[in-house]
């Protein structure tokens, strides 16, 4: 039987081809919208690490932190009259408006971070429930919180808008970067050094540190447990306000109700290639899945290989170096 | 008590039981009248348990046809197709509670495998697809073959990390396979495959009997196939395997030290419980006929994973029941149907919260057999104890003794 079921099948693989040339061609725009997008994931990796050094616990629910957050900028901008085309004000307007955004953003997105650590995970942690459980509720939370926006606003996506014109600023390589690309990574990467000087400074990082390392020694020599969960989701949370700022300008059209689904699976995947619980991984991974998912995109010909290439690389790093590019956990990083 | 059970042989030590069991049922109000339920039933004798058993079979054997007053779907919905649909679920929810309630992994991408047998299914059947065709019922060992093979190439990597990781990757898995029909053109994404093969055989007046729009064969078919397997899967639960899915399950770390060899069981697990998506998946292409990309989107995976829960994570009968409600809520009550994703997430958090063992929760095995397991090393014997998977009696004994000194 197998040989007649191979003979039938179509000899022609134009499924999947590689686009070598045009690879080549776009190499540099790739690579520099991959980095853009890598710094959207980089952000919402730091979620998943934060909370994976404290807990050891995969929040599923956080891709809808995310999207909670996506909604919130997007309220906060159709209020303030941005429409599908970049509004006539001045630039010192523009920045004041998306500063308002972005904290809107962080604040819903921290907001629902804490409801889903209260109402998901500390009834399961005051009894001790088994792993399994945990993962349970937050897949629950998760779908719950997606189908509350899908009630509330429908199945298709919401109304784009444009914050600014992309204006060109360098020529790399007879490549131009505009000024979109620029606003993003840079503000990314200072929020990770932010957080990572946070962690590794500040009183609140040590404790976040020592509960990573070890909670219940952590507890005895004082640190209030409770708290420093709630502050790592929080911290979480805000940092996926800021992604969700910098993923409605970038893709305008992709505020929906299910949008954070796959993002927040890449965003893991990333999590995972730097190194899950490690913050400056989280970094390293996000930027180096963005630019793998773009080159794959271009390479494959259709931007949905961008999905399957980010889950090729998760299993990938999962079978070749489980502990990730940089590895070590937020406990174990330096004091 | 209630944690170590098994059937009783002796009347004495019945009748102790059975107190024992009341005490028992006392004590955990909580668990109210599913809990009794259960433990009524396990204080029966085998031949009864027998025979309430036949009496229900031939009652939902006879579900579609009678068409129950009140308990039918509202206007509108076919009842024998909701039958139908209530019976894939159901066997959807016995495969992923092996995976799930034995093993205690997460697979949250039950739907590709579900995906891959109705694939397979539809690509070996339909005329619409230009490879070569078998007849459908050939399709179903041939869809369970290939989603044991996506669930190997999906475990191996997976399976030798913690369980977190497995849940994610399932997860983008589930996804992955949707986009993959949508790209590939020899899966016809939207267009889909039509006409998807059905069993062969036609009534008196030379019609064919496995229609799409007639659940009630379907639903006899499938409920025939969830006897075999809930047979299959009671044993493979009471024997080594078994045991060393529960150990896992317990503690993993605890497990491996003890000699259980458990990457090889967790993908065993895994493996089975995609063979049984796949098989489900494929009875679901025939009965429904048509197969296309937009029917396996990662929401139904948790709703099979929001069957095995309600139902009781661990528990065969449990996850038909979960199975069977999550398929019949939405057709019962259209009102709430909109809402039925909702409800069913809201559900999991709660059950997980207030209720982690489901309307039928399940009985905790493992102590007895590891009684029985302790006597026959130690060549201990009790009152009545000749085989297996008698603890119950010796334990018993045991008790009696110590109240008689």
């Amino acid at each position: 039987m197998l040989p007649s079921l191979l003979a039938s099948m179509p000899m022609d693989n134009d499924w999947i081809s590689f686009d070598v040339p045009s690879l080549i061609e776009n190499f540099w725009s790739a690579t520099f919208d991959g980095l853009t997008f890598g710094s959207i994931y980089a952000l919402v990796a730091l979620g998943y690490t934060l909370v994976y050094g404290v807990l050891n616990l995969i929040n599923f629910a956080h891709s809808e932190v995310f999207i909670m957050g996506c909604f919130g900028v997007w309220f906060t901008l159709s209020a303030l009259n941005f429409g599908p085309s970049a509004p006539h004000l001045g630039f010192w307007a523009i920045v004041g408006n998306l500063i308002l955004a972005l904290v809107v953003g962080m604040i819903v997105s921290a907001l629902t971070a804490v409801i889903v650590e209260r109402v998901a995970y500390r009834p399961l942690r005051r009894r001790n429930a088994p792993r399994l459980a945990f993962l349970i509720t937050a897949i629950g939370v998760s779908f719950s919180i997606q189908y509350l926006l899908y009630l509330w606003r429908g199945p298709s996506p919401e109304r784009a808008l444009t914050m600014f014109h992309p204006t060109p600023i360098f020529d790399v390589f007879g490549t131009i970067i505009d000024s979109q690309q620029i606003v993003i990574v840079v503000a990314a990467v200072i929020m990770m050094i932010v957080i990572d000087l946070f962690i590794s400074r500040s009183r609140t990082g040590r404790g976040i540190r020592a509960v990573a390392q070890d909670p219940d020694t952590a507890t005895l020599m004082g640190v209030n447990k409770e708290r420093i969960i709630m502050t790592t989701f929080i911290i979480g949370g805000i940092l996926a306000g800021a992604a969700a700022l910098f993923y409605t300008m970038k893709i305008p059209s992709g505020v929906q109700y299910n949008g954070g689904f796959i993002l927040g699976i890449k965003a893991f995947a990333a999590a995972v290639l730097g190194g899950i619980g490690n913050v400056r991984g989280a970094l390293v991974g996000g930027l180096l899945l963005g630019l793998i998912g773009n080159y794959g995109q271009i390479l494959l010909g259709n931007s949905q290989w961008t999905d399957v290439v980010a889950f090729l690389v998760l299993v990938l790093v999962l079978i070749l170096r489980p502990q990730g590019v940089l590895g070590s956990s937020l406990g174990r990083s330096k004091a | 008590m209630s944690t170590t059970e098994g059937p009783p042989l002796i009347p004495g030590a019945e009748a102790k039981k059975i107190s024992l069991d009341r005490e028992s049922a006392g004590a955990h109000r909580r668990g109210g009248w599913f809990n009794g339920l259960g433990q009524r039933w396990n204080a029966l004798p085998r031949q009864k348990q027998w025979f309430y058993l036949i009496i229900i079979v031939v009652l939902a054997y006879l579900l579609p046809v009678v068409n129950p007053p009140f308990i039918s779907t509202e206007p509108g919905n076919n009842w024998p197709l909701a039958c139908a649909q209530m019976s894939i679920y159901a066997l959807v929810a016995v495969g992923l509670n092996v995976v799930v309630g034995y093993a205690g992994l997460l697979d949250l991408g039950y739907v590709a495998f579900f995906a891959v047998g109705s694939y397979t299914a539809a690509m070996l059947t339909s005329p619409d697809s230009p490879y070569v065709h078998i007849p459908y019922l050939w399709t179903l060992p041939v869809a369970m073959g290939v989603a044991m093979f996506f669930g190997v190439m999906l475990g191996i990597p997976t399976l030798r990390l913690r369980g977190d990781y497995l849940a994610i990757v399932t997860l983008g898995f589930g996804e992955i396979v949707r986009i993959m029909a949508t790209i590939i053109p020899a899966m016809k994404g939207q267009v889909g495959f039509q006409n998807v093969g059905h069993p062969p055989g036609t009534d008196a007046a030379g019609n064919a009997i496995f229609l799409n729009s007639n659940g009630t064969p379907w639903y006899w078919l499938t409920l025939s196939v969830i006897i075999v397997v809930l047979l299959l899967a009671g044993n493979l639960e009471r024997s080594r395997v078994g045991r060393a899915w529960i150990a896992i399950r317990e503690d993993e770390d605890a497990a491996e030290i003890m000699g259980v060899p458990t990457f090889k069981y967790k993908v065993w697990a895994f493996v089975i419980g995609a063979s049984v998506g796949g098989l489900s998946g494929a009875l679901f292409a025939g009965q429904v006929g048509f197969v296309n990309n937009q029917k396996f989107d990662v929401v139904t995976s948790v709703l099979f994973l929001c069957a095995v829960v309600l139902g009781g994570t661990g528990n065969k009968v449990g996850a038909i029941l979960g199975g069977a409600l999550v398929a019949y809520i939405p057709l019962r009550f259209t009102a709430i149907a909109e809402y039925k994703f909702l409800i069913f997430g809201v559900a999991l958090v709660l059950i997980m919260i207030f209720r982690p063992a489901g309307l039928l929760p399940a009985r905790q095995r493992l102590l007895a057999y590891g009684r029985a397991a302790y006597n026959k090393v130690t060549g201990r014997k009790g009152v009545g104890d000749a085989g297996g998977s008698r603890a119950m009696s010796t334990r018993v004994s045991d008790e009696e003794k110590g109240a008689q000194t």
